[in-house]
């Protein structure tokens, strides 16, 4: 009797391996009432705390966007900040619902660290910065320089291709986080400092005196960056897709902002602006949502072109360019899917 | 069986739980069903969480799998002991890695040693201001977290050292920046053997002679110098052969060219940092051991050992040294493990030891994070369970022998 209890008992615990990985997010995200967002440590501009304690930049946008649509509020989203190491752990853990965090889109994360990527919010590049006074103006004169890079992150990769490619010898400074990072930068540790050529304008415009320092013309590889979220469930990823989406055909399409809530009311002339704000068509309920997904989204953060001109743009202290990231009509290879 | 209405049936229920309440009041029997309950307990605790593990990950898509260490790493190592370049395998950056662990668990060992010996005595001294001093450095250095000294020691070598263009020049030899100490690299030539060789000669002739003079003491009384033999026969020749032989080293200068020093040798911040800030916190840990070892041996055992006539060196060495390291070895130990373990706050400065290699990047850039926290946890045991081994060895050496 004694054994067949024990046995029992065993069996149980055995059993309770309740665990399942394949809950549908969505149905999480609404009976938790917040969005469990990915971010990073702070990179101004793309997500950052401002003075007030209030995540501020372009991902922090997008988090608030898909929250906007899932959730009927931009506000309801819990930020978790993660290092260029923690950040895939975090979302495939579960700890996080959706990843924006300045993440380039490679095949082995998407294959084997099992994300599925969203549509590319940013288009970027690495870069190198360095001090003015020491008189490099490109790349190739870096032989023998110490450069900081962050750990885990593809930069680290493509620096260590790009040199020895080219013959040159350099001494790698890892860093964990971008602060750590400026520190030794400025602290002379390093006298370069490599990243994403979005994070090193970033970077700089938080620097006393930022135009002591010059990003290199060399661009050396290709960083698209994206929103992510876990293999398996397509439902979720579909949503972060479209949201997306949304927001870059917002801009395509005229609506703003402002604009929204007015065209949302009534269908126009234009069908893809009826799509997108749900007054033609059955979209919203394709993705597990009500048709006013993408007007919500665009209310709550505005569309794409206001989301880069308040975080990054010209009139910022980080002042970056559209460049690559103009819309495909006007010169940029934007291009966001049509819904329909 | 069930619970017939049977006369049979109930009594037969009725002995089944007096044998299980017989079993249950029985304190031995109780003791061993408990201890079952437990372990099973434990490992279905264990089977549980391995089981999920195992679901969870094959749940999203991902084997488990070691191939991973065989393919290139493709990042560079700043400090790297042995040949590595980004195109060597992950399995080559683990062994810089654990290398670098290695150095830095060592010369923090030896360092934190000394000083702690050095603080505990002082400890002890009866000098007010040096008794106190050490007293206040005591209680500052073993109540701040370790990793505070480690980022605080590291902020100071970059920020307030000089950049490699001014940097401070010891004496032609060495230049010391905020990149690290540049010294000149030895290249040895062919006649630099012999030297070595009679360097390994002489700790060899030392050993057994100490082994002979200790018979020779026991047999006749009759007492040898041993240490300064020794220290002829280990530094004193070689030194002398080394200078007689023409000095057989050329040393290769580093050279300011471009942003940094060329040639030569570098010790980086980082390690300094990692290795100053451990041993400085290390040391005031060992230095309480160390007193408290010393305290142990009560006053009485120098009395009678001057009472005897002998001298108060061969008092500390042969009478108080003996018996306060009968205390001191036991916690040292578990000192020598913390070291070997906080190295691996390496990470937050970037010193290239196992955890940043294995387990920080090459986890990241394969996204192996079970595979690879397995490999970091065995190495860290490893070395751990080597220390053990090696000081408890030593250890049952300096026991008290009793007759």
């Amino acid at each position: 009797m004694n054994k067949s209890f024990l046995s029992a008992a065993a069996f149980a615990a055995l059993s309770m391996t309740a665990v399942n990985a394949q809950a549908a997010t969505l149905d999480d995200v609404k009976a938790r009432g917040e969005l469990n967002c990915v971010v990073s440590t702070g990179i101004a501009g793309f997500a950052a705390p401002d003075d007030k304690g209030v995540w501020a930049g372009i991902d922090v946008d997008f988090c608030r966007a898909v929250a906007a649509a899932v959730l009927g509020d931009g506000e309801k989203v819990n930020f978790v900040p993660t290092t260029g190491k923690t950040r895939f752990t975090v979302l495939n853990s579960g700890e996080g619902d959706i990843l924006f965090r300045n993440t380039t889109e490679t095949m082995s994360r998407d294959a084997d660290l099992k994300l599925t990527f969203l549509p590319v919010n940013y288009y970027d590049g690495q870069g190198f910065m360095i001090s003015k006074e020491l008189g490099v103006n490109s790349a190739k004169d870096l032989d023998g320089a110490s450069i900081c890079i962050q750990t885990g992150t593809t930069t680290e990769l493509n620096l260590a291709d790009y040199f020895r490619t080219n013959g040159i010898s350099y001494e790698p400074v890892p860093v964990e986080t971008n602060a750590e990072a400026q520190t030794n930068y400025l602290g002379g540790r390093c006298d370069v400092f490599t990243t994403d050529a979005s994070g090193l304008a970033s970077t700089r415009a938080s620097f006393e005196k930022p135009d002591d320092h010059i990003i290199l013309p060399e661009i050396i590889s290709k960083e698209p960056l994206g929103g992510a979220v876990r293999h398996g469930d397509d439902q979720w990823a579909d949503i972060g897709k479209w949201v997306v989406n949304a927001l870059i055909a917002a801009e395509e399409l005229g609506v703003t902002q402002g604009s929204a809530a007015e065209m949302g009311k009534a269908a126009g002339d234009n069908p893809s602006i009826n799509r997108l704000m749900g007054t033609e068509g059955d979209f919203g309920s394709m993705i597990g949502l009500d048709n006013q997904w993408a007007l919500r989204a665009i209310e709550a953060v505005g569309n794409y072109g206001e989301i880069f001109d308040r975080n990054i743009g010209p009139d910022t202290a980080i002042g970056l360019e559209r460049g690559l990231n103009a819309q495909w009509k006007d010169g940029g290879i934007l291009y966001a899917a049509p819904i329909r | 069986m069930s619970s017939g209405t049977s006369v049979e049936g109930s009594t037969s229920i009725t002995s089944q739980r007096n044998i299980f309440s017989r079993l249950w009041n029985d304190k031995e029997t109780r003791s061993v069903i408990v201890q079952i309950i437990a372990l099973v307990a434990l490992f279905a605790f264990f089977a549980f969480m391995i089981r999920n593990a195992v679901y969870n990950l094959e749940a999203i898509g991902k084997g488990f799998s070691f191939d991973f260490l065989w393919q290139p790493a493709n990042y560079d190592i700043n400090q790297r002991l042995i040949s590595y370049d980004s195109r060597s395998s992950h399995m080559r950056a683990m062994q810089v890695g654990i290398l670098n662990t290695l150095l830095v668990a060592f010369a923090g060992i030896v360092l934190a040693t000394v000083l702690g010996f050095i603080l505990g005595v002082l400890r002890l001294s009866k000098n007010w201001l040096t008794n106190k001093i050490a007293y206040v450095y005591i209680e500052y250095v073993r109540n701040v977290p370790v990793l505070l000294h480690i980022l605080l020691v590291h902020g100071i070598m970059v920020h307030s050292l000089p950049k490699p263009k001014s940097a401070i020049n010891v004496g032609d030899a060495g230049f010391l920046t905020n990149r690290g100490l540049f010294m000149p690299k030895p290249i040895p030539e062919p006649l630099l053997w012999a030297v070595i060789a009679l360097f390994v000669a002489g700790i060899i002739f030392a050993i057994i002679f100490r082994s002979w003079a200790k018979k020779v003491q026991n047999e006749t009384g009759k007492i040898y110098p041993v240490f300064w033999i020794s220290v002829f026969a280990i530094i004193i020749l070689p030194v002398l052969a080394y200078f007689l032989l023409g000095s057989p080293v050329n040393w290769e200068a580093p050279e300011l060219k471009g942003f940094n020093f060329r040639g030569g040798m570098v010790i980086r911040p980082e390690f300094i940092a990692l290795w100053l800030a451990l041993s400085f916190y290390t040391a005031a840990f060992i230095a309480e051991i160390v007193r408290a070892g010393i305290l142990a041996v009560s006053h009485g055992q120098t009395e009678a050992s001057m009472a005897l006539g002998i001298p108060r060196g061969r008092t500390l060495k042969l009478v108080v040294i003996p018996q306060a390291l009968r205390v001191i070895v036991p916690p040292l130990s578990s000192q020598y493990l913390n070291i070997t373990k906080n190295s691996s706050l390496a990470i937050a400065i970037g010193y290239m030891d196992i955890t940043a290699t294995i387990g920080g990047i090459s986890l990241n850039q394969t996204g192996r994070e079970m595979e690879c926290m397995i490999i970091v946890m065995a190495l860290y045991l490893l070395f751990s369970l080597l220390i053990s081994m090696f000081m408890n060895w030593y250890n049952k050496r300096i026991k008290l022998v009793e007759r």
